[in-house]
């Protein structure tokens, strides 16, 4: 954890930074608005002096005049604090809501910039809670807490030099009141914050355990494990509870003890006030005034204001505190280091004039890589093809522990290649080293004859399609999803496209058709449906290369076979790599890898394998094994 | 609705009940000191001795204590019976969702129970704690300084019947313009909320189609939207403040100017300068309930739109029960279908199964093949009374299932989900759902016949590796085979597994399968599967189609006649059988 003066500085930086012309504006306003109320006061005393010194003459007239005048001064203050309270309080709306708004989109842009490594690394109810919990904490922080500490401090301020106005010593007496009231706060309002942040952090491990439980509902029920899952919710709840309790507790407390200590000093006010007033003793003022009933009253009307000023600032102590936390947590996400490109190699568009692969800024349907080249500052073309070679390639997700070993393989255009193998073998880490979602440790991989390192990560990605066993669909209309390989597509593209991938049938029976709502979480489409929008939206990409990572495993085989015929028509004359438990579904392709451990133990086409009697020939057979 | 609620204070209602109790007594301590001020500072004036004030100095000083006991009481208290309600209405919800049937869970989606546990909870913890303190609170207070300021300032009070009425029309406005707003809006914000969610889920998707500048910008207008309505709310609503800074303005300078001159020209007769200062400390104190109140008022409402989530919660009655007299004994595991027609809810037009009719000997291998919708889970949840039959019978042993008593029932009749789960804790932990005494031993075998010891041995911590949430530290095919594990730590008479090996290689699905036929002779198994080889060596297979079951056989009798059998064969052999 940061300390905490470092994270008020950020924050405060980020508050200006985000609204550099209003944040300053409303500083003024606030500090106009405390100041000229606090003014008020003093016009009040003196109304009150001239009352009390003319009470008994009953001669309206010899005083209105002196009066009228006080309170049109009084008027013209209250005026001018209500348009300045009015234009802070509006002003302090809009920076409250733009902030979290302008910390959210911050948040996320630099969320979307994070390597996979992040997101694999990290549970990600916990970075949901960045975007809740942590931006909720800051709400009342930015538009209570700070205007309320900057008003209290100025109101401190000046009453305190009122009342050092009239006397020094009432003044220290009040000043170590202010002590002891401090004091309290720290002792009392320190153990609410302490509790709030544990129970900050029970709430964290109790939406955990619900969400879990809420998951497994129906294994509960199957299991006939109620009972189990209610005893260990009432342990967490109880824990829960009793955070809260305490947190609340203290936090309730603080105000009637601040209230008290107030009360307290103001009978100490009076006491001493009377007797210094019997006593005669001497004053010490800037005033240089003599003791009188006029310092003493007044005084104990500022005693009762300064006090209130000092609860309200110590009411905000939980939401600081929590707040600071909140912000403490948002900042190392906002740290977190985005993933690097050093890649300078880019796509274009392309046309071929002579035989010579020329730029070209309309769609041409053909595309070129762009390879400028430092040393001599030429640039050459080279046609995207879709030819991907691994040579020796080594990797690991942590480095002491290898999980693929000299891999070494080339897919030529219009290739399928696939890879088998047990789960945990490997096959899905190739592919997240093709597209550069983690980098390779040792080796090398070329596409199109281009160090892949060296393409630039964005138009790598662009140039490849993938679908995963997870299909994650986003919240829109099933037209939108499948639009979302490619952004300008037609309607008439994606209609092509969900035909090849077999999904057009299913799609036309829904409710409404391509315009039916789905959502990335729940909704009526089965798992094999989503495999079959998610194959669409990779198709209507129409990438040279294509990553099919268990994309049918949740479609029954018959559907299966439509939409490889479908695919493979697509795929003509496009490197396709295949990844699929089963065997039925790589069968057909020109290479299948087998891999064990990380490591590929064979190669060849179904024929060959069958033939070699392997691993691949056993994994075959064993499907068919009938003893 | 709010009685369903107040069911839920139980043990802290004394607690409820004191902490305004202590209030009140807290409110009485705050308005009579500053009466007995007003009294202090004119004695001084007058020019009063030491021990007047001393006198009065003590008394005040008990007071204080007295207020600031029964204030840190109430707090107390209060914190008590709020905290205590939330948690009380939390262990409800949770209970209540014990009970529910799977009918009953497909109406909640997950993330919306969470919420509705957590954040709709919190909420209205808070509201009740504002309750509480401030329901006898404010309008105590209220009375008493207006009863005060009366007493003090006798006509002068009437400002306050003029000033009131215009704040309280002012506030009100604000209160029905900004809750609209704030209903659409929490909307909105729980939508961006869950937009969030699906990037961080499919945050390889996003990568992988280069997408990342597209969803910020979907992404930031989201936002913006969502801040331009809040903003609006907020905007209305700080109002508030300079609404109420406006009358306490009016009420001060009209009782400054007006009371100088009543004082004056009466000679202090009507007011004196004593119950003036007293006046000013009473206006402040009403006005500021007022805004108290209103500002309570404002979180109720807003808290009322979560009471209503939690009670619909609450108020969820489980669709099935156990029957008066449960039969606690399965004699044995067989199974039969009597013209058995099934809709998952009422209003459904098309039935999921239609009049299906089908019998299970005890101790037989059943297979199901079907395509994608053909209903296959939906017939094998009947037999474990997931859901009810619409139509028809479903007997277990011969008796109708609904005669079971349902523990009983899934006791006997495991069934390994499609969509299964693993939860946070060891493997043995997992395990030991299936038989919470079952002996290490026990353990073993069952990871045994569904070859899940192998790879479990290979793991540093054997059977205590610690499984994270969702099982993401375990492959799929794992996972499935430790979800088998578990339920045939059961031994139950009927054993079910939905399409439960798809992740298992064929290989070891064989050997599963295999163990079952050695070790398993008497359980009856139905095995829902893709694959043909999963199947083929089963009893009888049922072809689904439709909801309805095409053809029932063995592999090489469906083979020979069933259409869709062939086409599924074929489509997985294709290769093996004509070289392609």
């Amino acid at each position: 954890m940061n300390s905490r003066k470092h994270i008020i500085k950020r924050l405060l930086k980020t508050l200006f930074e985000f609204f550099p012309v209003m944040m300053p504006l409303v500083i003024v306003c606030i500090l106009f608005n405390a100041v000229v109320s606090s003014i008020p006061s003093v016009f009040m005393q003196n109304i009150i002096a001239v009352v009390e010194q003319n009470w008994q003459s009953g001669d309206w007239s010899a005083v209105s005049g002196q009066i009228l005048r006080l309170v049109s001064i009084l008027v013209t203050f209250y005026v001018l604090s209500l348009i300045a309270g009015f234009a802070y309080n509006q002003m302090m709306a809009v920076i409250t809501q733009g902030f979290l708004m302008k910390l959210r989109e911050k948040m996320f842009s630099t969320m979307e910039k994070l390597p996979i490594r992040y997101f694999d690394t990290h549970n990600h109810g916990d970075i949901m809670s960045y975007y809740t919990n942590d931006i909720d904490t800051l709400r009342q922080m930015i538009s209570q807490s700070i205007p309320q500490l900057m008003i209290s401090a100025v109101t401190v301020i000046t009453v305190l030099s009122i009342m050092l106005y009239y006397s020094l010593w009432l003044t220290i007496l009040i000043l170590c009141g202010v002590v002891v009231m401090l004091l309290a706060t720290k002792k009392v309002g320190g153990s609410s914050a302490r509790f709030f942040l544990a129970q900050q952090k029970t709430i964290g491990k109790t939406e955990g355990f619900i969400e879990e439980m809420m998951n497994g509902q129906k294994v509960i029920k199957v299991f006939n494990h109620e009972e189990e899952s209610k005893k260990a919710f009432d342990e967490i709840n109880n824990q829960l509870f009793k955070d809260a309790e305490s947190a609340n507790r203290f936090a309730n407390m603080l105000m009637p003890i601040l209230a008290n200590i107030g009360n307290v000093l103001y009978v100490i006010v009076a006491l001493t006030g009377g007797t210094l007033l019997l006593t005669g003793a001497p004053n010490v003022s800037i005033s240089g005034m003599a003791f009188s009933i006029s310092i003493v009253v007044p005084f104990l009307n500022m005693t009762k204001q300064f006090c209130g000023n000092i609860s309200q600032v110590s009411n905000q102590v939980n939401s600081v505190v929590m707040a600071l936390a909140g912000a403490d947590r948002i900042f190392t996400l906002l740290d977190e280091v985005p993933e690097t490109d050093e890649g300078y190699v880019t796509l274009v568009n392309a046309k071929e004039v002579n035989g010579e692969i020329m730029e070209c800024a309309d769609r041409t349907g053909m595309w070129a890589w762009k390879h400028p080249h430092k040393a001599d500052g030429t640039v050459t073309y080279t046609k995207l093809a879709g030819d991907v070679r691994l040579f020796d390639v080594d990797f690991g997700y942590t480095p002491n522990k290898i999980v693929l070993h000299n891999i070494t393989l080339y897919a030529k255009p219009g290739q399928k290649v696939a890879f088998v193998g047990a789960t945990g073998a490997g096959k899905t880490t190739i592919t997240n080293l093709l597209n550069r979602f983690y980098d390779i440790a040792d080796g090398k991989i070329r596409y199109d004859g281009i160090n892949i390192n060296k393409i630039k990560k964005a138009d790598l990605r662009r140039s490849m399609g993938i679908v995963l066993q997870d299909t994650n669909l986003f919240t829109g209309t099933v037209m939108d999803n499948i639009r979302y390989g490619k952004l300008e597509a037609t309607d008439d593209e994606c209609i092509q496209a969900a035909k090849l991938a077999g999904a057009h049938d299913f799609i036309t029976r829904l409710p409404e058709g391509y315009n039916t709502m789905i959502s990335g979480t729940q909704d009526n489409l089965s798992q094999g449906q989503r495999q079959l929008i998610s194959i669409a939206r990779a198709a209507v990409a129409d990438p040279p290369v294509m990553i099919l990572d268990e994309a049918t495993s949740s479609i029954d085989t018959r559907t299966e076979a439509i939409v490889q015929r479908g695919m493979d028509a697509l795929m003509v004359g496009r490197t396709v790599f295949v990844i699929a438990h089963r065997l039925s579904t790589v069968q057909n392709s020109d290479v299948i890898m087998v891999l064990e451990y990380g490591r590929i133990i064979e190669r060849g086409d179904h024929q060959s394998l069958i033939a070699e009697k392997g691993k691949y020939y056993q994994l075959y057979t064993g499907a068919f094994e009938l003893e | 609705m709010i009685k369903k609620l107040m069911g839920s204070i139980r043990e802290y209602k004394s607690a409820s009940l004191k902490a305004p109790l202590f209030v009140s007594m807290e409110v009485v301590m705050e308005c009579i000191i500053p009466f007995i001020i007003a009294r202090l500072v004119n004695q001084i004036k007058a020019g009063c001795g030491l021990d007047v004030i001393a006198k009065y100095g003590a008394l005040l000083i008990v007071m204080a204590a007295l207020s600031l006991t029964f204030g840190a009481v109430a707090g107390s208290y209060c914190a008590t019976a709020a905290c205590g309600f939330a948690k009380n209405l939390r262990k409800d919800m949770f209970y209540n969702i014990q009970t529910y049937s799977f009918e009953n869970i497909d109406r909640f989606s997950t993330s919306s129970l969470v919420t509705r546990l957590t954040t709709d909870v919190m909420n209205v913890q808070l509201a009740y704690m504002m309750i509480v303190r401030t329901a006898i609170r404010c309008p105590l207070m209220l009375v008493f300084s207006f009863c005060m300021a009366f007493l003090m300032g006798g006509r002068m009070g009437l400002i306050f019947l003029v000033v009131i009425p215009i704040l309280a029309v002012g506030l009100g406005l604000v209160i029905r313009k900004t809750m609209p707003l704030f209903k659409r809006v929490f909307k909105k914000y729980d939508n961006l909320n869950s937009s969030i969610q699906e990037n961080i889920k499919g945050i390889r998707v996003v990568k992988a189609f280069v997408r990342e500048d597209y969803e910020e910008k979907k992404f930031a207008s989201a936002a913006q939207d969502v801040c331009n309505d809040f903003t609006r709310a907020e905007r209305i609503l700080a109002l508030n403040n300079p609404m109420m800074q406006f009358c306490m303005y009016t009420v001060m300078s009209f009782v400054l100017s007006f009371g100088s001159y009543t004082i004056i020209t009466t000679r202090g007769l009507a007011l004196d300068v004593g119950q003036f200062s007293s006046l000013l400390t009473y206006s402040f104190q009403i006005l500021s309930s007022l805004m108290m109140l209103s500002m309570v008022f404002v979180m109720i409402t807003m808290a009322s739109e979560s009471a209503q989530r939690i009670v619909e919660v609450l108020e969820e009655k489980s669709t099935l029960a156990d029957p008066e007299n449960p039969v606690r004994e399965i004699p044995d595991g067989s199974i039969d279908f009597d013209h058995v027609s099934f809709k998952y809810s009422a209003k459904a037009e098309k039935m999921a199964l239609a009049n299906i009719d089908l019998h299970i000997r005890s101790g037989e291998t059943i297979g199901i093949i079907g395509g994608t919708g053909s209903s296959k889970t939906s017939l094998i949840q009947l037999i474990s009374r997931l859901y009810d039959a619409t139509e028809g019978v479903v007997r277990v042993g011969g008796r109708d299932v609904r005669e079971y008593e349902l523990e009983t029932l899934r006791d006997m009749v495991a069934v390994v989900l499609q969509k299964n789960v693993l939860f946070s804790g060891t493997i043995k932990e997992n395990l030991r759902w299936g038989n919470k005494d079952a002996t290490d031993e026990e353990l073993v075998e069952a990871c045994r016949l569904a070859q899940a010891d192998e790879f479990i041995s290979q793991f540093p911590e054997g059977y205590d590796t610690y499984i994270e949430q969702g099982g993401t530290n375990v492959s799929g095919g794992q996972k499935q085979r430790l979800c088998i594990a578990r339920a045939l730590l059961k031994k139950p008479k009927i054993l079910i597994l939905d399409d439960s090996t798809s992740a298992v290689d064929t290989k070891t699905d064989a050997l599963i399968r295999k163990a079952f036929r050695e070790f398993l002779p008497e359980t009856t198994k139905i095995i829902i599967a893709q694959r043909i080889s999963s199947v083929q060596d089963a009893d009888r297979i049922l072809v689904m189609d439709k909801g309805t079951v095409q053809a029932v056989g063995t592999h090489e009798e469906l083979l020979k006649s069933n259409e869709i059998y062939q086409e599924v064969y074929t489509s997985q052999n294709k290769a093996g059988d004509d070289n392609e």
